[in-house]
């Protein structure tokens, strides 16, 4: 029972990253029906650029932890987002147009470029994050020691989706957000400046994921320039579990995907633990495209 | 000079290079047309799934690897001669992938680049774990015994060389036909527009299910030409990147264009030997080729020449034809 508790508290901290990055996914694919591939990467920029601003400001020893974190955070959430921007403006604008093949090779090709960018800058080796930056204590619950770090990684990530669902519910520009995911023309007529709605989504989705990159950072200690691979293909299966463009979907699916997996990791195997994300992926597409909660559907021919 | 006549020019053009290039190359650069040769012929059986029936499938890896794992079971364990293996790396991975292919044929593009991603990596990681024992995990299978043709023993680069090209030759040959055949017509429609093809008796979801069976079975034999060529394998040649890798190879050179094909292996493989100084920065270029051709040349570098069927045989009634017809006709009813 234990081993099931501890497993269930990393489930859903893991969770709430993949949830953080399908938000990503989710958005974009909700407004301009596009996979961005490129996402992933973004996401491992976010790491990246935390790492290297974390060490070369030395934040901590003028702020204290709490005050470092929170601005590292920000600057973080603030520069992926710029380069979410820029990638939008190079790789998928001018595609807006062209058919959806074309698109999609572009965002491919924006991924590799961005990972090998980053692989030039820093190497091909894993980088460290410092020790202690945040508390290494764990908390006594129902009899079971819960480190500390992982409920502050559930906080967080619960905070901003909480936050990132208040905005598109209840401001004038996420009305504008759901509006254009739902007809753009329509949204158009209605005076919604549709590009800017774009742009508003490529600050958004690169600055939660920027966000979920600086968690994993934080959390597991380690980063290296190709896990974006790997953690955009999980978010993206979050996404789709959740039903692809349905904002509450890709939250629900992410915890819910962290959660599959951990369990699956302690109880089925750990050498497949990479494989049971696919297996839910191809699985949920087979029988369920659109998801737990979707309306939109995968779209078959 | 019309097409035709230019493409078999150009073939016997690269043809009489690949003969006289054994005479000035060394062993090294005779191992890396080699490896053009394989990514060719893996470009190739790519295009029949991805340029001429249009489903976006970036797992061809896997079906490689089943390919290579196929004959290297096969040959290790008992002991059957590598080249015999050929057909039966074909018809494994040829039955692999009807077997996975059929639940998700039906998916339109971009998530069935996701299944197929999802799919390759299942493979992978499952050839990492050992599946059933057999496939020697991350190691792989080593000791592969070399190929005996005709009693010769083929084992230099050179006469790799001279396999490897002779089979993508006839692989150019066969599916040059193929693509002027019913079949390769009907695929070509059916990547067009999917309700014509349907209206017009095409049973589209056969005939994707055959190409994707094909194209993996080709993709399967060059696994067992690598095996033969390597003598070991690993999971590792098989990653997600070299699916990347062919699926830009066939975009690049022409989705659906067999010489635009041969033409994107020889860049993204051989290009890089050449600039080996800047072997790093290989896949940042790659990258950035990606992006830019779509925006600027997104039919690739030799795109794909659609035949165009002049109606000899059908009466061809001009305005001038049609309008005294016409008058008459009017000039009937009104007496």
């Amino acid at each position: 029972m234990d081993q099931f508790f501890l497993q269930l508290t990393n489930g859903l901290a893991v969770g709430g990253i993949y949830a953080l990055i399908a938000l990503g996914y989710t958005m974009v694919y909700g407004v301009l029906k596009l996979i961005n591939f490129a996402h992933g990467d973004l996401f491992t920029y976010g790491a990246y650029l935390g790492l290297t601003l974390l060490t070369s400001l030395a934040l901590q020893g003028r702020i204290g932890a709490v005050g470092a974190v929170l601005l590292l955070a920000v600057m973080v959430m603030g520069l992926v987002a710029v380069i979410g921007v820029v990638l939008e403006r190079a790789a998928y604008r001018p595609l807006r147009e062209s058919p959806r093949l074309s698109a999609v090779v572009s965002a491919l090709g924006a991924s590799i470029f961005l990972q090998n960018t980053l692989m030039l800058i820093y190497g091909a080796r894993f980088q460290t994050y410092p020790d202690g930056i945040l508390p290494d204590t764990a908390l006594r619950v129902l009899g079971v020691e819960i480190p500390i770090v992982r409920l502050l990684v559930v906080l967080a990530s619960v905070v901003m989706m909480a936050a990132l669902y208040l905005f598109v519910q209840k401001t004038k520009i996420g009305t504008a957000i759901r509006a254009a995911a739902i007809d753009q023309g329509a949204a158009r007529l209605m005076g919604i400046d549709v590009n800017r709605v774009v742009m508003i989504v490529f600050l958004i989705g690169p600055a939660l994921g920027g966000a979920a990159g600086l968690l994993v950072g934080l959390y597991y200690g380690q980063i290296n320039f190709t896990m974006g691979w790997v953690y955009g293909m999980k978010a993206f299966t979050a996404a789709i579990l959740g039903g692809i463009g349905n904002i509450p979907g890709a939250m629900v699916g992410g915890l819910m995907l962290g959660v599959i997996e951990a369990l699956g990791a302690a109880y089925l195997s750990i050498a497949w633990k990479d494989a049971i994300a696919f297996c839910v992926l191809i699985l949920i597409l087979i029988v369920r495209p659109t998801g737990l909660l979707g309306e939109r559907v995968a779209e078959k021919v | 000079m019309s097409a035709g006549r230019k493409l078999v020019l150009g073939y016997g053009v690269a043809a009489a290079l690949l003969l006289v290039a054994p005479r000035f190359l060394d062993a090294y650069w005779l191992d890396v047309l080699n490896s053009v040769g394989l990514y060719a012929l893996l470009a190739l059986s790519l295009n029949l799934i991805l340029g001429d029936a249009g489903l976006f499938n970036m797992g061809q890896a896997a079906f490689y690897a089943v390919g290579a794992y196929v004959a290297a079971i096969l040959n290790t364990r008992l002991h059957i001669p590598i080249l015999w293996t050929l057909p039966l790396a074909g018809v494994g991975a040829a039955l692999f992938a009807a077997a996975v292919a059929r639940p998700v044929i039906h998916l339109r593009g971009d998530y069935l680049l996701i299944v197929t991603i999802g799919m390759g990596e299942i493979v992978r990681i499952a050839l990492v774990n050992d599946v059933f024992g057999l496939t020697g995990g991350a190691n792989g299978i080593f000791g592969i015994q070399r190929p005996v043709l005709f009693g010769y023993r083929i084992r230099r680069p050179e006469d790799f060389y001279w396999l490897i090209w002779a089979f993508v030759a006839l692989t150019v040959f066969l599916f040059h036909r193929l693509e002027q055949s019913r079949f390769g017509r009907a695929l070509n429609l059916l990547r067009e527009d999917a309700v014509a093809a349907e209206g017009s008796g095409v049973n589209t979801a056969r005939y994707k299910l055959v190409a994707f069976a094909l194209g993996a079975a080709w993709a399967g034999m060059t696994g067992t030409l690598y095996a033969a060529k390597m003598t070991i394998i690993s999971p590792e040649s098989f990653s997600f990147w070299e699916s990347v890798v062919l699926f830009l190879i066939v975009i690049l050179g022409g989705s659906g264009s067999i010489p635009g094909v041969l033409i994107g292996a020889v860049l993204v493989v051989g290009l890089p030997e050449i600039f080996r100084g800047f072997a790093t920065a290989r896949m940042l270029v790659f990258g950035l080729v990606m992006m830019v051709m779509m925006i600027f040349r997104t039919q690739g570098l030799l795109p794909l020449r659609r035949p165009r069927f002049r109606e000899r045989h059908l009466p061809l009634r001009t305005a001038a034809e049609e309008l005294p017809e016409a008058g008459t006709g009017r000039a009937e009813a009104a007496r």
